[in-house]
């Protein structure tokens, strides 16, 4: 199997590769639309901030390459904001593959921002969640996040609930970080490897 | 729910883990990796790597270090000490650290807080903070806890997440390796003040210590060392502990 992970200088792309490497799998990290077109997985990580994620992409023309892929795509974190159509975080424009619009959390005494550490899941449907409960915990760090909506295949609380995963035909996004949510994170993935 | 983070802190000196008594007088505990790997093992939510060698030549044995423990852990962990330029931060994010702990470099400069933050996102930039008890004031402390700063504790705090930091680690060196409880008044008076996750560290003894940072402290992750370590406690056990006493943990 070709895994192909995208490579825009975006994120931490090395725990992608680690988390595939304990899973026996051999990753490419790229850039190369072809080598993206070929490849029977994509992983799509992210981290930082949306408008400097959408100017690397497109940067690197891969504003234009990632929506035309028809094999099954992972956003991991900010990979799966940038899937939406629009963010709050300096009011960026993005890919628009899914018609969420990224909002930012309201902190409150209970509730910090960045929504940081381990949550569990609910509502869970399909495939990726082969295997798992909403008894699992899965690790997140974000400040921004997608309302629930059709799209919305797991959701998690912070107070209110939101998108911990998202889905549109090929397309999944997942809001937590699967490389670094110990052997829950690892089953995502592997499901995720086996689609 | 987001749950209370437990982290075992481990203190890196020349590749080994020690752990110090307020800060003097080291102990050799065991190989980083090893311990990471046990630690991941018994349900440690995060780790936190301190890097404590004394000498100019730590950039490539720490990112070597933070490849090595990236290869086999599958939980997030922080990586600290002396880090002082933006090519530290970026070297160890490539490695694989999920985030990085600064320290003294935020006092000297705060705005090298900002560009960080600007540069790789808040959500990895830990801003560690030392505070000391002098008289009825919380002071803050730099360069491993020996000079004085003149700045105030909750101050300096609110500054730093203004600042960009995601996330704050707040030791009190008062309490660091008495195994006497956490400084319960200092985390709360931060927690409340800011609007980012707070890592209480320094003092933890016994498991009531980590019921009590939650509750009374308001923290959102407590940090310990030697009470790990050195098997005194077991992760798994205090997991259980915690969550018999009502603190939402991850089991």
């Amino acid at each position: 199997m070709e895994i192909a992970v995208v490579d825009y200088k975006g994120g931490n792309v090395q725990s992608v590769l680690f988390a595939l490497e304990r899973l026996g799998a051999v990753a490419t990290l790229t850039s190369d639309p072809e080598i993206l077109r070929k490849a029977d997985k994509v992983l799509f990580p992210g981290e930082g901030e949306a408008a400097s994620a959408m100017a690397a992409l497109r940067a690197a023309g891969l504003d234009q390459v990632l929506p035309t892929l028809t094999q099954p795509f992972l956003g991991i974190c900010l990979g799966m904001q940038l899937l939406g159509v629009h963010s709050e975080e300096n009011d960026t424009p993005m890919l628009g593959l899914l018609p969420f619009r990224v909002k930012r959390f309201a902190p409150d005494a209970q509730h910090k921002v960045p929504h940081m550490g381990w949550n569990n899941l609910q509502s869970l449907q399909g495939p990726l969640f082969t295997g798992l409960s909403a008894a699992d915990h899965v690790y997140f760090v974000h400040s921004y996040y997608a309302p629930v909506g059709p799209y919305t295949i797991a959701e998690a609380a912070h107070p209110g609930a939101f998108s911990a995963a998202v889905q549109h035909h090929n397309f999944y996004g997942v809001q937590f970080h699967t490389e670094k949510s110990g052997a829950a994170g690892t089953r995502i993935l592997a499901n995720f490897l086996a689609l | 729910m987001v749950k209370k983070r437990l982290i075992p802190c481990l203190d890196v000196r020349d590749g080994r883990t020690v752990k110090g008594i307020q800060f003097e007088g080291l102990r050799d505990a065991g190989d980083p990796v090893a311990l990471a790997a046990r630690y991941a093992r018994e349900g440690a939510d995060e780790l936190v790597f301190l890097d404590i060698t004394a000498t100019n030549q730590r950039r490539q044995p720490l990112t070597d270090l933070v490849r090595d423990v990236a290869r086999v852990l599958d939980i997030p962990f922080t990586v600290g000490g002396g880090i002082s330029t933006v090519a530290d931060v970026e070297a160890l994010l490539l490695s694989g650290a999920d985030k990085v702990s600064i320290n003294s470099a935020a006092l000297a400069r705060p705005a090298f807080v900002a560009e960080l933050a600007r540069r790789f996102g808040s959500q990895c930039i830990v801003v560690a903070v030392d505070a000391r008890l002098v008289g009825a004031e919380w002071q803050v402390m730099t360069r491993a806890g020996t000079v004085a700063t003149g700045r105030q504790a909750v101050a300096w705090c609110c500054e730093a997440a203004d600042l960009g930091a995601g996330e704050l680690l707040l030791t009190s060196m008062s309490h660091d390796g008495t195994k006497a409880g956490f400084a319960l008044d200092l985390t709360r008076a931060v927690s409340d003040a800011v609007p980012v996750p707070v890592i209480a560290s320094g003092g933890a003894g016994q498991p009531a210590d980590f019921t009590a940072v939650f509750q009374v402290g308001g923290a959102d992750a407590a940090l310990a060392a030697s009470i790990f370590h050195f098997n005194e406690t077991s992760l798994s056990v205090l997991k259980h502990y915690l969550h018999q006493a009502g603190i939402p943990i991850r089991l």
